[in-house]
């Protein structure tokens, strides 16, 4: 049974239909992508996925009918957003920012889970205290992230971490991803930088207009003529 | 000194400046001055009510007035010869604070998914509402007497002595105004108190959450629905508390105490103390009461003395140095009089 199972997932903004009843199935320790041009309804599904929108159909997580649980009730399940934009809390500090990642737990094990974070984002460590709208993009994205990964999650879904990054810093945030990726966090990736995103993960889905037009793993993705046409420039 | 030390001593300094600033102020310009200060002690609480809805959950609510309207009417239909009621003040009091509360949730639950502007416009709307309710219940059952209000309202009283009457202790003579301002200081300081609290408490946490990033907020697992109608309700009930004391203080209610410019009025005392900032807030409530009054007793003469007549109404000019005052205060100290520390460093990141 896949850790996350879409069927007919449809989003609607009063009279456009944003997401046309797609599938997709995401397995456990997987990393799968989504991508597409702008408009192609990527940031739709994930943030219905999140139950950040009202959406029709069905999505099973772990055996659970998603779409019948509220968008708070998620991180507690495992299932964890790291929002389009970023979404980090500007007037906190990088500390207080980690620790309302925690904010549904209340287990003894907090402390050593900002430790570990702070091992593994060092650029953070360095900036605990400095308030979170006074870091980079790139910081951000980063602090964001790890925002994430203090509540635990078994799934983790990213959208657009490269948007408005700088190339290298690009190439840092996705070290950190592949990172997170190695100690067993399940990833569904949105993105618009294909190349990228089909190079880090295994599997992926390409958008266009609202329906998914292709499914395969990422290596048959990059060496598809169509694909690499429409997103690859070539 | 060590911390301790000096956090006694300074506790005991403000509690010595507060026990007798009535008599040093009633003493040096009269009465008609301890009275301002109910009344800034009145706004203080308003202002802290209020700085929950908009300075900790960032929810611009343009018609705060209304929750202060319903505990002041509350007061006045059940302590008045109007119903033929006297329940005692301190049963009106947390009755008012629950009923306050529960229009917050009112106001709150159709507005959740409304941010800014548009939040902004449905609660000036709310408050209207509230105003005119009170201007029009007069029937066809008499329920609010309508736009001549509620008259001979019950004082508030503590074991039997009414407030509103001067008691004498060991030969001093103290008046109703020093009580009632000792009773709105001690309440003040509860709400100060409860604020704190709050800032620090988990929901505290959640409504910062809420205002710096929705979508974040619930990605953290906050229940955002329950958590902005907590602050509503929170806000609400600090009003509600306010308007009770004001309808038993001034012993008279009016629709017309409740208008748009009194929400704004709030609103301007949270802005301009410092948003989200408790001691700004206080100060904003000080300042905001204390100063348009010390104008209106001294323009005229002022304009006498210089030009030999009044030039200006004194009302009307008072409005005008209000906006020029507002207006410099948004230029040069756009995080309030009193921010906090890191509010005022974030902004000056930001102009540099």
């Amino acid at each position: 049974m896949p850790l996350l199972d879409v069927l007919n997932l449809e989003v609607r903004y009063g009279g456009i239909n944003a997401v046309k009843g797609i599938s997709f199935a995401v397995e456990e320790g997987e990393m799968v992508c989504l991508i597409g041009a702008n408009g192609a309804g990527k940031t739709s599904t994930l943030k219905a996925v999140a139950r950040m929108l009202p959406a029709a159909g069905e999505m099973h997580y772990r055996g659970e009918r998603l779409d019948r649980l509220p968008s708070h009730a998620l991180i507690g399940k495992g299932l964890a957003l790291v929002p389009e934009g970023r979404g980090v809390f500007a007037r906190l500090s990088v500390a207080e920012n980690l620790a309302m990642g925690a904010y549904h737990r209340n287990d003894n094990e907090i402390a050593a889970d900002l430790e570990r974070i702070y091992a593994m984002l060092p650029r953070l460590a360095e900036r605990r205290e400095q308030l979170a709208g006074t870091l980079s993009g790139g910081e951000q994205q980063m602090l964001a992230i790890g925002r994430a990964l203090m509540g635990r999650p078994k799934l983790l879904l990213l959208d657009e971490p490269s948007m408005g990054l700088a190339p290298l810093m690009v190439q840092k945030v996705f070290e950190v991803i592949r990172n997170v990726a190695a100690q067993g966090v399940t990833i569904l990736l949105v993105e618009q930088n294909a190349k990228l995103a089909l190079e880090t993960c295994g599997r992926g889905y390409v958008m266009e207009s609202g329906k998914i037009t292709l499914a395969d793993t990422a290596a048959n993705l990059l060496a598809d003529p169509r694909v690499r046409a429409a997103y690859l420039g070539e | 000194m060590d911390q301790k030390t000096k956090a006694y001593a300074g506790t005991f300094l403000i509690a010595a400046v507060l026990a007798v600033a009535p008599f040093a102020v009633g003493g040096a310009f009269g009465n008609t001055w301890v009275r301002v200060l109910d009344y800034a002690a009145l706004y203080i609480i308003l202002a802290l009510g209020l700085n929950i809805v908009v300075g900790f959950a960032g929810l611009l609510d343009l018609g705060y007035i209304a929750f202060y309207a319903v505990g002041a009417y509350l007061y006045a239909l059940l302590a008045s010869p109007h119903f033929g009621l006297h329940w005692p003040a301190w049963a009106i009091l947390p009755l008012g604070a629950c009923v306050a509360g529960l229009f917050g949730v009112l106001l709150g639950a159709p507005t959740l998914r409304l941010r800014g502007d548009y939040l902004a416009i449905v609660t000036l709307g709310f408050g209207e509402i509230i105003r005119i309710f009170m201007n029009n219940l007069n029937a066809p059952i008499n329920i609010t007497n309508g736009p001549k209000g509620i008259a001979r309202i019950d004082a508030i009283s503590i074991a039997g002595q009414p407030l509103s009457k001067a008691i004498e202790i060991a030969g001093l003579k103290i008046p109703g105004v020093y009580l009632y301002y000792y009773l709105f200081v001690v309440l003040a300081l509860g709400i100060v108190f409860v604020s704190i609290r709050l800032q620090d408490s988990r929901i505290g946490r959640a409504w910062v959450a809420i205002r710096e990033d929705e979508i974040a907020a619930k990605a953290c697992g906050i229940d955002t629905r329950n958590v902005k109608l907590l602050a509503f309700a929170m806000g609400a009930s600090f009003g509600g508390v306010a308007g009770g004391l004001f309808a038993g203080f001034q012993e008279f209610v009016s629709p017309e105490s409740f208008g748009l410019m009194e929400s704004v009025m709030v609103l301007c005392m949270v802005v301009l103390g410092g948003m989200g900032h408790i001691p700004g807030v206080i100060l904003g409530g000080l300042l905001l009461t204390v100063l348009p009054e010390a104008f209106r007793h001294g323009a005229g003469p002022a304009q006498q003395a210089l030009f030999g007549k009044v030039l200006l109404d004194p009302e009307s000019l008072r409005m005008l140095l209000f906006g020029i005052a507002l207006i410099a205060v948004m230029l040069y100290r756009p995080a309030g009089l009193w921010p906090d520390a890191r509010h005022r460093r974030e902004m000056a990141e930001k102009k540099s």
